[in-house]
């Protein structure tokens, strides 16, 4: 019973640890990008106001990455604390992508460093920009190779086994995996949109605020146009997914889905509940959908849970997972896409007060869609932690104490979120945009009208 | 050379250099606390903050490095530390979250806070202590077989005298090999009354640091013979050793070749450690995991070995542009940048 336990408690503390890592995780890959898109437009068209946007950002994100290097630590250490057994086979497969992982975001907090103290320090136009390269380079590989490791626990492969003894193995084949390529351009697009999201929505939140002037138009300019297009990707990215999933875990998909039953021509499910009969009640249901989704013809056979072996079903709840991930991720789509829209048809305001408004609660929704999008892929891969070969309760640590250390991690992560926001809040109120304006731009008038 | 051998090699120095670059970091904040209590702090802040701002997410990096390298190259031995480390470990990780907010805190959010500078302080003796327990362990002893599971026997490790014999020798290691480091730096900086406080720090932890080594070997013979025969055998080391520690002491003490005392306390680390690798062969957790019988499979050590070549040719050219940068850009030691 105790070992059960253990499992249960390895469970959440690292469930814990991954939802509040992979709010930093996502705009500590995602915001060099915009940072990095900024200071280039500025230096671009010799504006000021863009380098000006870069700085600020850069401000809140070095503080963002101090806490992502905090909860990057601990899960990094955590899956070898609290899933010996898991690590000690993954260990001799996959460690090679872990391995790298460090070296880039070594790389990524070598040239941040350099990034954030040489401001105005060189002679060349682009000198200062180019050091942002590496940063998101660095901060897109980490992702990348991160995202290998997961894949991996997918769809394991490039290993024989013997027993419990690894008897062979190739390192780039269990990295090349089936889930990789699919996997890796999601999290990347997600990481992308999710963080031109929240930089948008914080410039609408001080338009609605303060009022409208040239540089929140060009802020949001900026941050509405990333935010589409890679939005646009992301749902790719998604369709891409879906379709990888019909093909190789065809039983994450059919438990996202509510596909009980193996049919040609499968309708797509939205929202519902279930019965304890497993009926599906007040669905929405679009005809064949899913088999087009799962395989680009509407009458191609999906396969379902009738399928797979009953120990081997997922927990269905994923369904509402998967529904509010693609929801939030189509709203976030229509929002960009009115936004620019709007800039280009005269007649429509692209600042009215509504469309801000959803700018603003666009971000959230963002970041929840990753969340649940995460939540959605991990717990559709039990009962396994490396799926066909080992299940999740093999792979945790038994010990007696794992509740203290979930404790801990809990007040921990209490006290990091709190205090992370308080500071942000702080820095910016401390220097507010107009103050820093008035030093760096005397001549005009906050917003670049002249006095 | 085999693989596994040129791995731990490899790990080998990372810990090394871990020991060094993080001693040196956690020192500061032990040494801004102290100062602080003692109303000295304004000699002391604007030089520790200015040395560490741009190195503290480096640091962190080489622990990854360590015991991911570990974990890779000996999958075994993360099994092993992995379900003994459960406790010790996580005291690290939240302590880290300690260390990485303060920096955050202090230096991007820029307010002072006396309960904060006293957590960075006492985080940073605390961190090298529960980290020490690993090197610990390593000697074999420790550890509990039961159901096919591997624990820490908790009891038998608190009341070891040859784990605190470890702990202290971490604990006053760091205090002395920052202090060194920062002695040097302050005159670089031409910060004459740091210079002069931190070199009084130094001096003063010289004597405990090498009671505290010689504690830790005697107490080796006692836990574990073999590994400490194998060190006997190999005195010279550790001979070389005690000579860069009474160069490296006389050289702060006569005032003069900052530079080259810090390189003596780095050459007195390196033997130390290195005597006490070698003499840890063939294992790496006594009497449970070896070197090659417990190492991964060739191809993933290949594939590591060349990752590992890579990583350094791009990482080496990027530190040198950073500490060009910051380190040795004396007008930014100085402070006029």
């Amino acid at each position: 019973m105790f070992a059960y336990d253990s499992v249960i408690l390895a469970r959440m503390l690292t469930s814990m640890t991954l939802v509040f890592h992979i709010i930093f995780a996502t705009i500590g890959a995602g915001v060099p990008l915009l940072i990095c898109a900024a200071e280039y437009v500025g230096i671009r068209k010799r504006d000021p106001k863009y380098v000006l946007l870069a700085r600020r950002w850069t401000r809140g994100y070095v503080i963002i990455v101090a806490v992502g290097v905090v909860t990057g630590t601990a899960i990094g250490l955590q899956l070898f604390l609290l899933w010996p057994t898991f690590m000690q086979i993954a260990g001799h497969v996959i460690g090679l992508p872990l391995f790298m992982e460090t070296f880039a975001f070594f790389f990524e907090a070598i040239f941040l460093g350099a990034y954030i103290y040489t401001w105005d320090r060189f002679k060349g136009r682009y000198t200062h920009w180019y050091l942002s390269l590496p940063v998101v380079i660095g901060g897109g590989m980490s992702a990348v190779f991160i995202t290998t490791v997961n894949a991996f626990m997918n769809t394991p492969q490039g290993f024989t086994l013997d027993g419990r003894t690894i008897t062979s193995v190739d390192p780039i084949m269990a990295m090349l995996n089936p889930a990789t390529p699919s996997k890796v351009f999601h999290v990347l697009t997600s990481s992308y949109m999710t963080s031109g999201a929240i930089l948008a929505a914080i410039t609408a939140f001080f338009i609605l605020k303060y009022g409208n002037n040239t540089y929140y138009k060009k802020a949001l300019k900026l941050t509405m146009i990333i935010t589409l297009i890679f939005s646009i990707f992301t749902a790719i990215a998604g369709d891409t997914s879906a379709k990888f999933l019909a093909n190789y875990q065809p039983e994450k998909l059919a438990a996202a889905e509510w596909h009980f039953k193996t049919e040609k021509g499968a309708d797509l499910i939205l929202f519902g509940r279930l019965t304890e009969d497993n009926e599906i009640q007040g669905a929405i249901h679009l005809p064949k959908l899913l088999s087009f989704l799962s395989f680009g013809d509407f009458n191609s056979e999906v396969t379902g849970l009738d399928k797979v072996d009953a120990d081997l079903i997922p927990p269905l709840w994923i369904h509402y997972m998967f529904d509010l991930m693609v929801i939030f991720g189509a709203f976030g789509i229509l929002i960009s896409m009115l936004f620019i829209v709007f800039m280009f048809w005269k007649k429509r305001d692209q600042y009215n007060k509504w469309l801000l408004r959803a700018i603003v609660v666009n971000a959230p929704l963002a970041m929840l869609a990753i969340e649940f999008g995460w939540i959605f892929a991990e717990v559709g891969r039990q009962p396994w932690i490396l799926r066909g070969y080992m299940r999740v309760a093999e792979g945790a640590i038994s010990s007696p104490y794992v509740h203290y250390v979930f404790a801990a991690f809990l007040i921990l992560y209490v006290l990091l979120g709190t205090f992370v926001t308080l500071v942000l809040v702080r820095l910016y109120k401390k220097n507010p945009i107009q103050k820093e304006w008035e030093m760096r731009f005397p001549d005009t008038l906050f917003g670049g009208d002249q006095k | 050379m085999s693989y596994e051998i040129l791995g731990l090699s490899a790990l080998w120095f990372f810990l090394f250099a871990y020991l060094i670059i993080a001693s040196i970091d956690f020192g500061a904040g032990f040494f801004a606390y102290y100062a602080l209590q003692t109303k000295k702090d304004h000699i002391l802040n604007r030089l520790i903050a200015r040395y560490l701002s741009p190195v503290w997410e480096i640091t962190n990096v080489f622990f990854i490095f360590f015991f991911y390298g570990l974990a890779f190259f000996f999958p075994d031995a993360g099994y092993y530390f992995g379900s003994a480390m459960l406790i010790p470990g996580s005291i690290v990780l939240l302590l880290i979250g300690i260390r990485g907010s303060f920096y955050a805190f202090e230096n991007y959010g820029s307010r002072k806070s006396k309960l904060y500078t006293f957590l960075y302080g006492a985080s940073g003796l605390f961190i090298p202590a529960a980290i020490a327990t690993g090197l610990t362990i390593s000697e074999g002893g420790f550890l509990r077989h039961e159901n096919g599971s591997v624990y820490l026997r908790y009891k038998e490790l608190l009341t070891n005298p040859f784990s605190w014999a470890v702990v202290f020798l971490a604990v006053v290691s760091v205090l002395y090999i920052s202090a060194h480091f920062l002695t040097y730096y302050a005159n670089k900086a031409g910060d004459e009354p740091a210079r002069k406080l931190l070199r009084s720090y130094a001096l003063f932890w010289a004597a405990p640091q090498i009671i505290a080594s010689l504690t830790a070997f005697i107490f080796i013979s006692r836990q574990n013979p073999a590994h400490y025969n194998n060190m006997l055998d190999l005195w010279w080391m550790f001979g070389l050793s005690v000579l860069f520690f009474l160069i490296g002491i006389y050289l702060v003490y006569r005032e003069s070749h900052y530079g080259l005392s810090f390189i003596c306390v780095m050459l007195q680390f390196f033997f130390a450690l290195l005597g006490y690798g070698i003499g840890h062969m063939p294992y790496l957790l006594y009497n449970e995991i070896q070197v090659t019988a417990d190492a991964t499979l060739p191809a993933m050590g290949t594939a590591l070995l060349i990752a590992f070549a890579g990583g350094l040719l791009m990482l080496i050219p990027s530190l040198i542009l950073v500490m060009r940068m910051f380190l040795f850009d004396a007008e930014y030691v100085k402070g006029k940048k």
